[in-house]
């Protein structure tokens, strides 16, 4: 086969997410203790705890600014752990795929299955969070609604990185490369706890390179209902990684598991 | 003109390449319809390699191989839809229930869900897994994972059942209940391709064997007379001090010695001549039984250790 031939999105994808969904309606219990438990704790702590002496920022409560911070980096999170811990899992110790590719699916549709799957599931933590920030009062405005697309695209350029890793790793230690040297430093370089513009120039300029900004920078706005800026550049970030990373990490797991 | 049986898979000159080196080294063979075809040989044979490849999951390096009459690798995807695909190693869905590996096996097949179910619980009553619809495989034994990965093969009612070593690791049960499974499966018509160790398996089953080692064919017949070919009809296993009988022995005419470890064999046509040297002899103990497969195998592949 052409490992480097563009990667094929047929129906057969939807049937990869379908099994996905059904395994996690399983464990919807812990599901929802993670996706709702999660962001209350990191609201009422920080949100409220801190806020105190931060009072408000760049015009908002900062229980608003941190709320529309996590709803970017949930995303991140979501997918970054399913595309790596779920996609190892069921590649290599489960046999998960083995057993799909005896069946007319091909690795295309799994991986488009995963990629949408992945997006899924950061789609249902970013708008827990959202409806916490809500209840909690943190959301100013209707247009929040609008960061659920965005917090699918935001996930959709995580999940390729995850799957290229985990495509890579002999074991699932190996993860820690990657939590450890790229998505802790987005988590707290790109803006979620405080304004980017605190930082150093050059930090700047490094951590405008990184996807996690750009997702903040869409997000915000949409749950403090102010101006939305430079949507244009923030949405080509996304996508432009999404992509990129979307195809090198089909062509990790076709050389994987067509040989 | 001679009538001639269809043909389910060709394969000519067929080659798998690893990195360079060859583990299929370029063989030819076809399966018939409605035929157990075995292919047999040692760990590292290629046996696998090229179930593998006629599956369409891994792509062939040269020559040509079709099944159905499709060529590979072309249409693998049309082939696997009329392919029951049973793996060496079990692969079963542990997040899910029996019944919901077998429904979820039936979706990806793109089975409509009437068809599905029905064709679901004649599954389970088939390899006899109604009482355990609804367990995790982790609560099935290894001869229930064994029966539900066969069942689940078996979802979208295939032509082909391929099976990769089907009873290895099984306790004499259950491998009896999967034989005669197998066997009721091509009364109804069904070909079937498997790969095994397990000479007794081969006999009871396969209509037709190819015996593998390092990528190529050695012989392909029935296992009658594959066995009559290669080896004589008896065989004496003798231990304890045989040694100094060895020149006897040798005197024999339609006698041949094999020495491994501590026991001789004596391969013979003319059984009663050895048994009668051995009959008074104090320090040795012999026993004689037919020459079967595992002859055949172990005199065409040598008796080396293979991991």
């Amino acid at each position: 086969m052409n490992y480097y031939q563009l990667p094929s999105f047929g129906k057969n994808a939807w049937i990869i997410w379908y099994r996905n969904l059904l395994v996690w309606r399983k464990l919807i219990g812990p599901a929802l203790v993670l996706h709702f438990g999660e962001p209350l704790i990191y609201l009422f702590g920080l949100g409220f705890g801190l806020g105190v002496f931060v009072g408000d920022i760049e015009g908002m409560a900062y229980l608003t600014f941190l709320a529309s911070g996590l709803v970017a980096s949930s995303a991140m999170m979501t997918a970054s752990l399913e595309g790596t811990y779920s996609v190892f899992t069921r590649m290599v110790p489960q046999k998960t795929y083995s057993a799909i590719l005896a069946t007319p699916i091909e690795v295309d549709d799994i991986m488009a299955g995963e990629l949408l799957w992945c997006a899924t599931k950061a789609l249902f933590s970013g708008t827990a969070i959202i409806i916490v920030a809500a209840l909690m009062g943190a959301v100013e405005s209707w247009q929040a609604v609008l960061a659920i697309p965005v917090v699918f695209l935001s996930a959709l350029c995580f999940t390729g990185p995850a799957i290229v890793i985990a495509s890579m790793s002999p074991s699932y230690d190996y993860f820690n490369y990657y939590f450890t040297l790229a998505v802790t430093p987005m988590f707290v370089l790109c803006g979620v706890f405080y304004p980017v513009s605190t930082l150093p120039d050059v930090m700047q300029s490094i951590v405008y390179l990184l996807p996690l900004t750009h997702a903040v920078e869409l997000i915000r706005p949409l749950i403090a209902g102010t101006e939305m800026q430079d949507v244009g550049l923030h949405v080509f970030v996304l996508s432009f990684y999404a992509i990129i990373f979307y195809y090198i990490s089909v062509i990790m797991v076709r050389k994987k598991l067509v040989v | 003109m001679t009538s001639e049986l269809e043909v389910v898979i060709r394969a000519e000159k067929l080659t798998k390449l690893f990195a360079d080196k060859e583990v299929v080294c370029g063989i030819d063979f076809k399966v018939e319809k409605g035929k157990c075809f075995g292919f047999l040989g040692p760990n590292g044979a290629g046996k696998t390699t090229t179930l593998h490849m006629i599956e369409g999951i891994s792509p062939i390096s040269s020559g040509s191989l079709s099944v159905f009459d499709y060529s590979l690798p072309a249409n693998g995807k049309k082939i696997r839809t009329r392919l029951g695909i049973v793996p060496q190693e079990d692969n079963l869905d542990p997040d899910f229930t029996v019944i919901e590996n077998l429904r979820m096996y039936g979706v990806y097949f793109g089975i409509p869900r009437d068809i599905l179910e029905t064709r679901i619980v004649e599954l389970l009553k088939f390899m006899h897994l109604e009482d355990r619809a609804k367990d995790k495989p982790d609560r099935l034994s290894g001869g229930m994972k064994r029966r539900l990965t066969i069942a689940r093969a078996l979802v979208n009612d295939p032509e082909l059942i391929i099976l990769d070593e089907p009873t290895t690791g099984l306790d004499p049960q259950v491998r009896h209940i999967i034989w005669a499974k197998l066997r009721e499966l091509m009364l109804q018509g069904k070909s079937i391709l498997m790969t095994t160790h397990y000479m007794d398996e081969a006999e009871r089953l396969c209509d037709e064997l190819i015996i593998m080692d390092h990528g190529t064919i050695l012989d392909q017949g029935s296992p009658k007379d594959i066995v009559s070919q290669y080896v004589e009809s008896h065989v004496v296993e003798v231990r304890g001090e045989f040694a100094a009988l060895i020149p006897d022995f040798q005197k024999m005419e339609h006698t041949r010695l094999e020495n491994y470890g501590d026991t001789l064999f004596c391969y013979s046509d003319q059984i009663n001549e050895v048994v009668s040297l051995l009959a008074d002899k104090s320090k040795v103990s012999y026993f004689s039984r037919p020459c079967n497969l595992e002859d055949v195998f172990l005199t065409m592949t040598g008796r080396d250790l293979r991991e």
